[in-house]
């Protein structure tokens, strides 16, 4: 047993070379498999050295017909697609390193070893990244001297570092884009299949960045390689949550099963009735409905709302940076004064607003519809952006508001009196109402990067849900249509009576 | 060494294993039988720390499998279900590869290695790819891979599957031989009559409770009644059954020999024997009938008795 504490110990220390050990063995694993290995050594070595050669009877063809210009572009854009081609295999790499050894059940003896999750999903990430990103780089090395011995021509340090930052960034997309597809699946085929919603995206970014190469415009690549990291740090982070036993040995079948998933819903959307501490048992049965409500509104939104506190302060960061916004545009770009002529504001004017096209009609369904139907799109859009669109979504009318705030100042209206009359009426309650209803729709998309802990992905993304549901009805709802009476009946009143001639 | 309390596994609205209790000493040899979807594996993933029990708590060498996973899969050997083996591998490239995973030094993986391979007639597999391997070699070179780091716990899934007669006889020698080193090992097996030559205890599990748990003995005497014992004679049974059933009853006979059952054979036995001596009745032989787990098991598992010790 001395042995064993000894061994320990020495394994304890030494989390590194974990990962070391299985990333070389996942790499000499790679390169032992000819339909890897075959292909790999074609794209690194032999498509650049035509790729360089084509590209120097392109630049002499072009050149005879008076439009040097398109070679020149074409040997950044060249540059960029030599790197890109051999890391493309890095995604079949990750799917069969992650659900290709699941599939051999091979995976399980691995988890039985002391590494611990993350240490097997750097492992396995890092020997999925490494031969394809290595061969990219040898690619762009072999056209850049074959370019070099053939036109002379060198790329600016700038540029081949930004395509070097761009050929590890959507390499590290796609690894970790894998990982997470390989976490829901449990085949290759499936995997293959479900790894379209990788592929799909990386082509249009690629012809996007094809345009811009031949555009020349590299700064908007330089935004490029920060929204990959983005997104690289969103999967890597969802890949750790992903990656692990519980949900690789958990998961057996990919059969979807929508009566369990509705009943988990189901549970998460009970409540506890509670009345102030009454026993309800002893009050009469008509009137025990009002421990439901009690424990709806006096426990469970308020706790709910506790646990959405952080989804909570990043809606009120984003609607700060909003009114920033607006206020910056309204000082960048005034109005004519003209078109700021409160005094002639009047009851009628309200009443014509439906002449507009893109407004809702001014009446309190109208109001309300639109608000719940953009509430409802920034959810869905949350869902699939990590929660972010739909505090974009939010932040949009903000800014316009504080756009037109600014702008009465700048005509010579009291802001606070224009803002007051405008929009507080009814945005003291509109607003609190889409920051809840936003916040619990960031929770519903950043449950995919981070579940609560103790729970899987999709539990906590039907906790959320549930929250969302329970909260949208129960209080956004009634809080909207308030609202809506309010703009419509009210608003109009104080703002004639306040600004209006 | 092994001890599990109140252990619960659910997923979804399946609960795979509920409320599973029992230990396992050290040198104790337990198998784990049941039929498929029982919730054998589960039960031997959650003693791995590879899954996280819902409810209850299990101690492996004195580690929480909830609390300290790590310190848990460095001390046990896991046999899985299946060899899962790199078979673009060699194996002593295997080998050491999971050596070096679970931190023995360079030396001690080759040295470890070598002899393993050497005790279960796999010497010449060291240098041979594991995809030219036979289903055997597949399985012990799996059984090497859990017995590397000699840990002191050992959880073997069906250890001699596929396996031919000599070398499944190979492995169950192993087997013993860890039992007198002090390993406490579960075996999760089909093979009843494997099971009942190793283990100490028999756990049965259906439905992911178990329901039986005992040794063989204990099992077949609490499940199949009093050992049954045969006595055969020199000549006709007439005559004898008076004296005999004054002291037993009776349960079949033929024209030179009878059965019955006995609570208390080591009293019984003697008694009976002197008396039939004393009335100058011949006796060919007087032995137990062989009552096999297989018995146990069918009896137990197919009408869902419920029984623990």
């Amino acid at each position: 047993m001395a042995a064993v504490t000894e061994r320990v110990r020495a394994a304890t220390g030494e989390p590194l070379r974990m990962v070391l050990t299985l990333m070389g063995r996942e790499i000499r694993d790679t390169l032992r498999d000819w339909r890897i290995v075959v292909p790999t050594v074609i794209l690194t070595l032999f498509f650049p050295a035509l790729m360089s050669f084509v590209a120097d009877a392109a630049l002499d063809w072009v050149a005879r017909y008076g439009a040097p210009i398109i070679g020149e572009r074409m040997l950044p854009f060249l540059l960029m697609i030599v790197g890109f081609f051999p890391i493309s295999f890095s995604l079949v790499i990750a799917l069969e390193t992650f659900v290709g050894e699941k599939e051999r059940r091979s995976l399980e003896p691995l988890l039985a070893t002391p590494l611990t999750d993350t240490q097997l999903y750097l492992g396995k990430t890092l020997a999925a990244m490494t031969p394809p990103l290595l061969a990219a780089y040898l690619g762009i090395t072999v056209y850049l001297v074959g370019l070099y011995f053939f036109k002379g021509w060198t790329p600016p340090p700038i540029l081949l570092a930004l395509i070097l930052l761009l050929t590890t960034t959507e390499a590290l997309v796609m690894v970790s884009g894998a990982v997470v597809v390989s976490s829901q699946t449990t085949s290759v085929r499936a995997a293959n299949l479900l790894a379209s919603f990788i592929i799909i995206p990386m082509a249009l970014l690629i012809q996007g960045e094809a345009i811009i190469m031949f555009w020349a415009n590299y700064s908007v690549l330089w935004w490029i390689v920060l929204f990959l990291v983005f997104v690289d740090v969103v999967l890597v982070r969802m890949g750790i949550h992903t990656f692990n036993r519980e949900e690789l040995l958990g998961r057996e079948i990919d059969e979807l099963n929508i009566g369990s998933l509705w009943r988990t819903f189901c549970k998460y959307l009970r409540w506890e009735p509670w009345l102030f501490g009454l026993d309800l048992q002893k009050m009469p049965a008509w009137l025990r409905w009002l421990g439901m409500l009690g424990g709806l509104y006096g426990r469970d939104i308020p706790t709910i709302l506790r646990r959405s506190w952080l989804a909570l302060v990043v809606v009120v960061i984003g609607l700060l940076f909003s009114a920033y916004i607006g206020c910056d545009f309204a000082a960048r770009y005034q109005l004519p004064p003209e078109m700021l002529r409160l005094e002639h504001v009047s009851a009628e004017t309200f009443a014509e607003l439906p002449a507009v096209d893109w407004l809702p009609t001014f009446t309190i369904w109208g109001v309300l519809g639109n608000n719940v139907r953009s509430l409802l799109a920034g959810t869905l859009l949350a869902v699939f952006s990590f929660g972010t669109l739909a505090v974009v979504l939010l932040m949009a009318p903000l800014a316009i508001v504080f756009f037109f705030v600014t702008q009465a100042a700048h005509v010579g209206y009291n802001p606070v009196l224009f803002f007051a009359a405008f929009v507080l009426p009814h945005g003291v309650l509109e607003l609190p109402a889409a920051s809840i209803a936003t916040a619990l729709a960031v929770r519903l998309g950043a449950t995919f990067m981070s579940p609560p802990r103790g729970m899987t992905v999709g539990e906590g993304w039907l906790w959320a849900l549930a929250d969302f549901v329970k909260v949208f009805i129960a209080l956004v709802l009634p809080l909207l249509t308030l609202a809506a009476a309010i703009e419509v009946h009210v608003t109009p009143t104080i703002v004639v009576w306040a600004l209006g001639g | 060494m092994i001890e599990l309390i109140g252990l619960t596994k659910q997923f979804d609205d399946l609960t795979a294993v509920d409320r599973v209790t029992f230990s396992v000493a050290p040198g104790e040899i337990l198998a784990l039988l049941g039929p498929n979807g029982a919730g054998k594996t589960t039960t031997v993933r959650m003693l791995a720390a590879i899954l996280r029990p819902t409810v209850g708590h299990a101690f492996v060498a004195g580690y929480s499998v909830t609390r300290q996973p790590q310190e848990v899969r460095r001390r046990v050997g896991l046999l899985t279900e299946h060899p899962g083996l790199y078979l673009r591998m060699r194996g002593k490239e295997y080998l050491d590869f999971f050596g070096r995973l679970m931190g023995l030094s360079a030396c001690e993986r080759e040295r470890r290695a070598r002899e393993l391979l050497a005790r279960f007639g796999m010497s010449q597999a060291w240098d041979q790819r594991m995809g030219t391997y036979s289903k055997g070699m597949r399985q012990k070179m799996a059984l090497v891979r859990a017995m590397l780091h000699d840990p002191p716990v050992l959880l073997l899934d069906e250890p001699t599957s596929a396996m031919d007669p000599h070398s499944a006889k190979l492995v169950r020698d192993a087997i013993l031989s860890l039992r007198h080193h002090r390993r406490a090992i579960v075996i999760c097996t089909h093979n009843l009559a494997e099971a009942e030559a190793l283990a100490d205890r028999i756990a049965i599990i259906r439905r992911g409770k178990i329901i039986a748990l005992g040794t063989p003995a204990e099992l077949k005497a609490r499940l199949l009644g009093p050992p049954l014992m045969e006595l055969r004679l020199t000549h006709s049974t007439d005559g004898v059954v008076k004296l005999v059933s004054d002291l037993v009853k009776i349960q079949m006979k033929g024209d030179d020999w009878l059965r019955y059952s006995t609570p208390e054979p080591e009293e019984i036995n003697p008694l009976l024997l002197r008396t039939l001596a004393a009335h100058g009745v011949g006796i060919v032989t007087l032995s137990e009938v062989p009552r096999s787990l297989e018995d146990v098991y069918l009896r137990v598992v197919e009408e869902g008795q419920e029984w623990q010790r």
